[in-house]
């Protein structure tokens, strides 16, 4: 009885929370579309100064690349916990998945932090607007995906998160993962290919 | 989901159901798809009659020249309202009305796939309207036009809270449209009857479908465009500051990125209405049903591809003109091919000239004529002729009232039975048809000429030495008749629910599976699923199996919930904090969504 | 908790063994990246932005088809995905060229 929703009649099989969260990730990517698409057709445009070479940190970004990639990874070893059923390994990665956000949001927020000290705010320029909503409206993604993800960590403490709730964890990590591959298209086109010759 | 034991559900056959669901609350707290369809179509009705009174209060300015009826400023707030009203608060969630109360119908299922989201989106449809509209208490509706173009809507030329308005009220009503979107193609996709297979949907539930593959895809654009038209006004960022070394055109090619796949949005769903009433009063199935289904998708790809149309007056370049213009043209193809099953359809057919037919053949009539005029401006050295005269206001509304309304209207007629139980009379409707006929034409008609001889639009008057007094007259008349044909329609409905005719099963013999039940259909659709052996299931013997008056086992109907009523108001909230900028309000309305989307996602609610 | 209650898994998921590698690689591709930014010899050259568009886009395709299953999952779920995907590539095309991003000259 637990998995009715599971067990009904669907017409093809799959899970329809499923499907309806992959069209969910479908429009994610015109939204991320429509602001790289902002942020590129205004590259080096911008009238006054700074200007991404003169601001992007590439070490520091390349380290909260690395910490995203790795709570992508701990995602799905949850994932394959959960389905296992094992407890101890379910609250372990999903505690690195939300331990790896968090450490990514931090960054983020050193991050925004230095720019606005160096006199790069969101009214600055072309580039200060169109960064600030870019990776804005992405670090806003991680938050949220933080949240959910404690809250799915605090039902396994719970034990509320067995086998029979593997869709849910798997859900949760459709998003996660797609907040992942966002902020790699982000990395290579905002920070590692820059307008003009990086000095 | 949750320990059955725990459930708000009830079940239904027994008399205690109804409890659960009579009075406002069990409407506020309904999750069930029939009833959130009659409010859709409540609440898009009521829009609809308020769009169309600003349209005749522009009518009534333009009738003489020289008039001062109207101020300027006013004129502006009426004109832009009254298209987005129209676009976003009317003509759409008709559609939706229809969505929520057919599909589900149509293809077999007791619900949608997500009963919570789908009421849902109508609140926070609901809500949107009213706060957009809310506008004129403050004397602060919108004015920079219904497509809001940059840099006329900056904090610098419009200081007040108009473009706020409207920027923030649309930006509600697309969580409503992408809300629902997600939850129909679910349903479409995956909640079939079984052997309701992809090519036996009818076609409504077919365009209904693309129209939501599109949702899902354009209202992501306007959603970023809205924020960074709100983020220049409030936070100072540059997007569409030419000072800055931003570009004004940016705005418009996101607003029409979007725009021009919502007029398909817009119209797919009444091409979807017409293709259900044409084989029923043919008593012919539709001609040529995969390639109707297909032309639909394709209208739906290349509506991507043809966007900067709408600006042929910036100065693209040939390249970029001439590239648009051509694939425009090729959208005419599809459409026309559309156009020819339509009338084969109906050729041979035994025709039955009710009124949901005669709309559905005035859709044919008019919607072509809107098409033509339409290729028209698709040639860039004409569109420069024509583009932002009343040429452009007659071809959009031959398009959209010819052709979206008409539709509609037809869907009405035709369902209407089915929704409510009885029949609207035809001789009322007879009426309503010819007057609304009549009057679109007289209405529009004019307009052609008019923009060709060099009126623009969205000037408030003009001068008698333009020559143009007559005609903008019989322009207005005809409104004044549009407007009187819709009191008959409001008449016919209030005499439907006292004396109309009780609706059988199926009163017009159509094919489809919605008039397989009762009108109007009980609480859990189907006693038993039933399993379809054909396209046309009410036609075929044996196309699908029996579907007994009462349930041989008690049905389970998933009970009310207030927490999307209570998320709705969250996001309004939210918004209303965006809107007199107050940082407390905003966060008040996050965390009222937060809290509901929680207590949402735990509470117990059986499908 | 009847026997039904353990529905048949969604696919045959990837192994743990397999999500290791996945990472690795991705690891890899990543620091092949910012190496490429910081050598001279590399990033001063025109092939620079082509190639991590490349890796990038390997990048994106591992986790997606692994670690978001669309690989052994139902056909549904990449139609699904990739439509608006490609759609959303497209427009960032069209806008750049109408708007004369630098990168297309």
């Amino acid at each position: 009885m637990t998995t009715t929703a599971l067990a009904h009649h669907t017409s093809t099989g799959q899970d329809t929370r499923k499907i309806a969260f992959w069209t969910f990730i479908g429009s994610e990517c015109m939204l991320f579309g429509t602001l790289i698409a902002t942020y590129l057709s205004y590259e080096g445009k911008s009238v006054t100064g700074p200007t991404p070479q003169e601001i992007l940190n590439i070490p520091v970004t390349s380290v909260s690349t690395f910490v995203l990639l790795m709570s992508s990874l701990a995602m799905v070893l949850a994932l394959t916990a959960v389905v296992r059923g094992d407890k101890l390994q379910t609250r372990l990665w999903l505690t690195a998945t939300v331990g790896f956000g968090t450490m990514f949001l931090a960054f983020q927020y050193y991050e925004f932090n230095s720019f606005v000290a160096e006199g790069l705010t969101i009214s600055t320029n072309l580039f200060g607007s169109t960064f600030f909503v870019l990776t804005g409206c992405h670090g806003l993604h991680v938050l949220i995906g933080v949240i959910w993800l404690t809250t799915l960590l605090i039902l396994s403490w719970r034990d509320q998160l067995g086998p029979e709730k593997a869709m849910n964890v798997e859900i949760a990590g459709l998003y996660w993962h797609f907040v992942d591959v966002v902020w790699i298209v982000i990395f290579t086109v905002v920070y590692l290919i820059q307008r003009g010759p990086v000095a | 989901m949750g320990a059955p034991a725990a459930t708000a559900g009830s079940v239904a056959g027994a008399h205690g159901a109804a409890d659960a669901r009579s009075g406002v609350w069990g409407w506020i707290t309904t999750t069930d798809h029939k009833r959130i369809g009659i409010l859709y179509g409540v609440t898009a009705f009521f829009f609809f009659l308020l769009g169309g009174l600003e349209a005749l209060l522009i009518r009534l300015q333009l009738a003489r020249a020289d008039n001062t009826l109207i101020g300027a400023e006013t004129f502006n707030q009426l004109f832009t309202m009254h298209g987005t009203t129209m676009v976003f608060l009317a003509i759409m969630p008709m559609s939706a009305a229809f969505f929520n109360f057919i599909i589900p119908l149509q293809i077999g299922a007791r619900d949608v796939a997500f009963p919570r989201l789908n009421a849902f989106s109508y609140w926070v449809f609901l809500l949107g309207g009213l706060f957009l509209n809310s506008s004129f208490l403050f004397g602060a509706a919108p004015d920079g036009g219904w497509f809001g173009y940059a840099n006329l809507t900056s904090i610098q030329y419009s200081p007040g809270m108009n473009i706020s308005f409207w920027a923030l009220g649309l930006q509600i009503l697309g969580i409503a449209s992408l809300a629902a979107a997600f939850n129909f193609i679910a349903t479409i996709i995956n909640m079939r009857a079984p052997g309701m297979k992809l090519m036996r949907l009818p076609v409504f539930t077919w365009m209904s479908f693309i129209t939501q593959l599109i949702v899902v895809a354009a209202f992501p654009v306007i959603t970023v465009a809205l924020v960074f038209l709100m983020f220049d006004r409030m936070f100072g960022t540059t997007f569409f500051s030419v000072a800055a070394g931003g570009d004004v055109l940016l705005w418009q090619h996101l607003f029409w990125l979007f725009g021009h796949p919502e007029v398909y949005i817009l119209i797919l769903p009444a091409m979807g209405m017409v293709s259900e009433v044409l084989p029923t009063f043919s008593r012919k199935p539709l001609f040529g049903y995969p390639v109707i289904v297909y032309s639909g998708m394709l209208i739906g790809v290349i509506g991507w591809a043809v966007w900067s149309h709408h600006m042929f007056a910036t100065g693209m370049g040939p390249i970029a003109d001439s590239y648009f213009s051509s694939v425009t043209m090729l959208i005419a193809i599809p459409t026309g091919v559309k156009i020819f099953n339509w009338i084969a359809t109906m050729w041979g057919g035994q025709i039955r000239l009710a009124t949901p037919m005669l709309f559905a053949v005035a859709f044919i009539i008019l919607f072509t004529i809107g098409g033509i005029s339409g290729v028209m401006h698709a040639s860039p050295p004409t569109d420069l002729q024509q583009t932002d005269t009343y040429f452009v206001v007659a071809h959009i509304h031959y398009v959209l009232f010819g052709g979206a309304i008409m539709g509609i209207f037809s869907g009405i007629y035709y369902w209407w039975p089915k929704v409510f139980g009885r029949l609207l009379d035809e001789r009322l409707g007879k009426w309503h048809f010819w007057l609304v006929f009549i009057g679109m034409n007289v209405t529009f008609f004019p307009m052609h000429l008019i923009g060709l001889l060099g009126m623009p639009r969205r000037v408030y008057t003009y001068g008698p030495e333009l020559g143009l007094e007559q005609m903008n007259l019989v322009s207005t008349v005809g409104a004044l008749l549009l407007g009187f044909s819709m009191l008959i329609m409001v008449y016919n409905f209030w005499w439907s629910s006292k004396h109309g005719e009780i609706a059988q099963n199926n009163p017009w013999g159509a094919a489809t599976l919605e008039w397989a039940m009762s009108s109007p259909p009980p609480v859990y659709n189907f006693s038993v699923i039933p399993e379809v052996r054909s396209r046309l299931p009410l036609w075929t013997v044996g196309g699908v199996t029996e579907i007994p008056d009462v349930p041989p086992e008690p049905v389970h109907v998933p009970g009310g919930s207030y927490w999307p009523v209570v998320a709705a108001v969250g996001i309004l909230v939210f918004f209303i904090g965006a809107l007199v900028q107050s940082l407390w309000l905003a966060v008040g309305g996050v965390l009222v969504l937060v809290v509901s989307v929680f207590k949402w996602a735990f509470e117990p609610f059986e499908m | 908790m009847s026997e039904d209650t353990v529905t048949k898994p969604p696919h045959a998921h990837p192994s743990v063994r397999t999500y290791l590698a996945i990472a690795a690689i991705l690891t890899g591709i990543t620091v092949v990246e910012v190496a490429m930014f910081y050598i001279p010899a590399i990033s001063a050259t025109a092939a620079l932005a082509p190639v991590l568009l490349v890796l990038s886009a390997a990048k994106f395709a591992l986790v997606v088809m692994f670690f978001m299953h669309l690989k052994p999952d139902s056909k549904i779920f990449t139609i699904i995905f990739t439509a608006p995907l490609l759609l959303a590539g497209l427009m960032i095309l069209a806008l750049m060229t109408l708007l004369g991003a630098w990168w297309l000259g």
